[in-house]
């Protein structure tokens, strides 16, 4: 490591965040991040990494995409971020373009300026429609860290700051458990479930086949909301534009965050159905954010949805998850007794490994071999493995080569040297 | 699709950025369908191609005439012919070449592997607008290259239903997603960004000379072709008749739309009356002097051949120069007495204008016809009638070009039509024409071979059936959508040779299998 590098990171100490910038550290993993092109990061040292974490889809189409950077550069000369009580070109145009390529009747959009300030408003237009406070969710859960948002997911990041849900307004079932789901339901009481499509945090496992359609049955059969968590699901991720509408799904309300910025101006979008988005009928001003819906934002985002949305992008993800796919079946079958799992749909994958922390040595692994992919906070016997939906054929090989080593040095970490290698 | 009006609030279209995302996602497409193509097998290959040359075969007639409609140009059954040419018989005649599997050869100790070039960016003329696409198309695929062919804007809708026609029926056939794909919207600024990307492997260029420089200015291998200019000589020892029915044909073929046809017929004193009479019989009108410079004035302006005139029928282009014809007329024969700069109509002329030179002797007939292609249309064709085949060799020594078509009509002879030559639609113009490569252009182009090289001391012997070690899997496995009915992959099964290793791990491989078809059958 560099000396500025060392003081640099006393100085993030210092004057950012001590535990965060240690932890990291302490996971061999002293990445700093400066210059960024495309997939790649790299390092104030220089090192090169190919990007499989993209900040939850955040970069789905790359750091600083040209095309995303140039409308952003022309929009400036003629936008800001808008005054939120008018209405505006820009925001009304993304609404536009969303509602054209949402499931079902979603027809009205809210802005935030993250994905969890978009749930906020989800369960608060939930709620609204309802007249109902309860709000089911997934145990291990994750959708932000605002106000109604982390009191949804696990109290892992809620406890810390005494903000968990003492009013028992919002249950947790477990993924894939039709039965508890009902139960939850039953009631009558529950204003929304909300789902994440695939739950990333928790390591991406997969819905069982029906299971997020009966999910919808209830909620319909309980007059309870659908709420549609695609931040990471969303934007050609699952191959179509919206991994919900894969599994058959039309949700009352769809949250897209993350990737819908470009990584490159904040914005989060909460799309409403006419029952869910009555209280914009009712009192428009019942929801205000100065910076959600900034108008820089939805001019970037109107491009990433056109880019996402070209022909050729949906056969890229098939080529690349394809092609990855056949290559991690191969790393497989050389440590079958390490690398035990893969979970997929189209570029969203969890590589679960026969250790409680097992993610973790491979992340290590990866990072000295090049590769940038984040453990499963909630899992963390699962790494998750996110290929960019524009990666290249070139790319796409490299990193097959590079997490090859990185398993195996990951693997003889946790289980020895002389233990059993396949074929 | 979003609504143009809503995404365009700011308009970035024309910016660097967009031009470089526009040729880069093809691109991109194309380098994924590339790799997945090499992995398959002879067979397959071929069916492919032919089931892609089937379609085209079916479809000759209706794209000959509707690019004679959209160009407003040329001889729709001509093109017919020629897009028939270029589908089911050019894959017959590469039927027996294996582009595919190793090569051995035993004495040399040598083995070689195909290696595609990977992704060809091609670009088609306006002339043969469809024969070329289709040339290129199957070029390509015999070889396992994707291709991304740039439709001639002048034949733009045309062209762009016959690439998407053929990538359709490629998909049909088993080959891999986007391995044809069609520029939709060709610009001189798009193209120059696919000619100059690092991910195009070769240009193959067909069209004008500034295309066809800018291909090789590019930074990229390209195979470029430059333009005809073909003398003909009949020589005394010719049958007449027989050359003058020749010439007629090749010039009338399509009206002279091909860069293989004659511009400059050049004879000797002594055949000149004989042989204008039988041009004459074969559908030729002799232009007066007075008639001929009406040619001139209306065929060449001060920056070159008026492309008004391009495959016009003679008719046509006789009216226009206002030269009463017989309505039968198909090509019309300037008689003129220099060659080179100081007269335009020894230019190529891509219409059925002939000039006609008569030499006083042999020697200078043959000192002409090198000037010509001196002049213009250096390392294309040049056609020769003569009985005397000592005649011939000199005049194929004479004259810079690389293929000389004897007693027969060039425009389809030099193109491999008439002759044995390879059928092909990019006639390669080698070093006298600044070109990389001399032959006719053909799908052995797209592939070059790596060498495995043994010692030559060392007494191995070469193992024929490791050969065959080197497999061809075919298309990647569809990768699942787990959740998804009927997408979701099995439970994983370690493979057996690391089961057997160890009973630890197969008792727990077992416990495992259990508790899933448990857990399963509980669910279910």
């Amino acid at each position: 490591m560099s000396l500025e590098k060392e003081d640099f990171l006393e100085r993030s100490k210092t004057f950012w965040n001590p535990a965060k910038t240690q932890d990291w550290q302490d996971m061999e993993v002293d990445l700093v991040i400066d210059r960024r092109e495309g997939y790649c990061l790299y390092d104030m040292d220089g090192q090169r990494l190919i990007d499989l974490h993209l900040n939850g889809g955040t970069y789905n189409l790359g750091h600083r995409h040209p095309e995303l950077v140039e409308v952003l550069n022309q929009a400036t000369s003629h936008f800001d971020m808008g005054n939120h009580h008018f209405p505006s070109l820009a925001r009304t145009a993304l609404a536009e373009a969303l509602a054209a390529c949402t499931p079902g009747d979603l027809q009205y959009t809210a802005y935030g300026s993250g994905g969890g300030e978009a749930i906020d408003i989800a369960i608060k237009s939930a709620r609204n429609a309802t007249q109902k406070r309860k709000i089911v969710s997934i145990i291990r859960a994750y959708h932000g860290h605002t106000g109604l948002a982390v009191k949804a997911g696990a109290e892992r990041f809620s406890k810390l700051f005494l903000s968990e849900d003492r009013e028992g307004e919002f249950v947790q079932v477990p993924f894939n458990d039709l039965n508890a789901m009902e139960d939850a339901l039953k009631g009558r009481d529950v204003a929304a479930v909300l789902m994440e499509t695939i739950p990333a945090t928790y390591g991406f496992p997969m819905p069982e086949e029906g299971y997020l359609p009966t999910v919808k049955k209830l909620c319909e059969r309980y007059d309870a909301l659908y709420i549609a968590d695609e931040v990471q699901t969303g934007l050609m991720r699952c191959g179509t534009l919206w991994g919900i509408t894969r599994y058959g799904v039309e949700p009352d309300i769809l949250v897209t965050g993350k990737g819908i910025s470009g990584g490159i101006y904040p914005i989060a979008c909460c799309v409403l159905n006419e029952r869910s988005g009555q209280w914009l009928k009712q009192d428009g001003f019942g929801h205000i954010s100065t910076m959600g819906g900034a108008e820089l934002g939805c001019i970037v985002a109107m491009k990433v949805l056109e880019i996402t949305q070209r022909p050729q992008v949906a056969l890229m993800v098939r080529y690349i998850s394809d092609f990855i796919r056949a290559g991690l079946d191969q790393i497989r079958d050389l440590y079958p007794d390490f690398f035990i799992g893969i979970r997929q749909h189209g570029v969203v994958m969890g590589l679960e490994f026969n250790h409680p922390q097992g993610a973790k040595p491979v992340m290590k692994h990866l990072y000295r071999n090049g590769v940038w992919a984040i453990f499963s906070t909630l899992d963390p016997r699962v790494l998750q493995f996110k290929p960019g939906i524009l990666m290249s054929q070139a790319m796409c090989e490299e990193v097959l080569a590079r997490v090859e080593v990185a398993i195996g040095a990951a693997r003889e970490e946790v289980m020895g040297k002389g233990s059993r290698r396949g074929r | 699709m979003m609504d143009p009006a809503v995404r365009n609030l700011i308009d970035i279209d024309q910016s660097a950025a967009a031009m470089g995302a526009k040729a880069d996602i093809l691109l991109e497409q194309a380098r994924w369908a590339a790799q997945v193509f090499q992995r398959y097998d002879r067979a397959t290959t071929l069916e492919i191609a032919e089931a892609v040359a089937r379609v085209a075969h079916e479809k000759a007639a209706e794209y000959a005439e509707r690019a004679v409609a959209e160009t407003g140009f040329g001889v729709a059954a001509h093109k017919r012919l020629k897009n028939e040419l270029s589908s089911l018989p050019l894959v017959d005649h590469y039927r027996d070449w294996d582009f595919v599997n190793p090569q051995l050869r035993e004495r040399e100790m040598i083995v070689e592997i195909p290696r595609p070039a990977g992704v060809v960016f091609a670009l088609a003329p306006s002339t043969n607008p469809i024969a070329t696409v289709y040339f290129k198309v199957l070029a390509a695929l015999m070889t396992r290259n994707a291709i991304i062919v740039s439709p001639h804007p002048a034949a733009r809708a045309v062209s762009l239903d016959a690439i998407n026609t053929l990538a359709a029926a490629a998909e049909a056939a088993g080959a891999p997603t986007a391995v044809i794909q069609a520029v939709e919207e060709p610009s001189l600024a798009l193209i120059d960004e696919f000619m100059r990307s690092p991910k195009t492997d070769v240009i193959l260029a067909t069209g004008g000379s500034a295309m066809v420089r800018a291909a090789y200015s590019s930074a990229n291998p390209a195979i470029g072709v430059g333009p005809g200019n073909a003398p003909v000589f009949v020589d005394d020892s010719a049958d007449l008749g027989q050359a003058a029915k020749h010439i007629v044909e090749s010039k009338a073929f399509d009206n002279s739309i091909l860069c293989t046809n004659e511009s400059v017929l050049i004879t000797l004193t002594e055949s000149e009356k004989n042989l204008q009479r039988e041009m004459k019989k074969a559908g030729a009108h002799i232009c007066s002097p007075e008639e001929t410079a009406s040619l001139r004035r209306l065929l060449f302006h001060e920056r070159g051949f008026n492309v008004e005139m391009l495959g016009r029928d003679a008719t046509w282009i006789a009216e226009q120069a206002a030269i009463k014809v017989s309505p039968k007329t198909k090509v019309l024969v300037a008689p003129i007495q220099l060659i080179g700069q100081d007269e335009p109509l020894s230019r190529e002329k891509l219409c059925p204008v002939l000039g006609f030179y008569v030499a006083r002797s042999k020697a200078q007939a043959l000192t002409q016809a090198r000037q010509l292609l001196r002049f213009g249309g250096a390392g294309h064709s040049a056609a020769i009638h003569a009985r005397d085949q000592r005649t011939v060799l000199e005049f194929a020594q004479a004259v810079e070009v690389y293929r000389v078509v004897v007693n027969a009509p060039c425009s389809q002879g030099a193109a491999g039509f008439a002759t044995h030559l390879a059928p092909t639609f990019t006639i390669g113009t080698g070093f006298f024409g600044r070109s990389s490569i001399g032959e006719n252009i053909g799908p052995q182009h797209l592939v070059s071979w790596t060498k495995v090289a043994w010692n030559k001391d060392a007494g191995e012997m070469l193992d024929a059936t490791a050969l065959g070690h080197l497999n061809h899997p075919g298309p990647l496995p569809e990768a699942p959508s787990d959740g998804v009915p009927g997408k979701t992959r099995p439970h994983y099964q370690p493979p057996p040779a690391a089961a057997s290793h160890s009973d630890d791990s197969l008792r727990e491989e077992i416990r495992r299998i259990i508790a899933e078809e448990l857990r399963a059958a509980l669910k279910g």
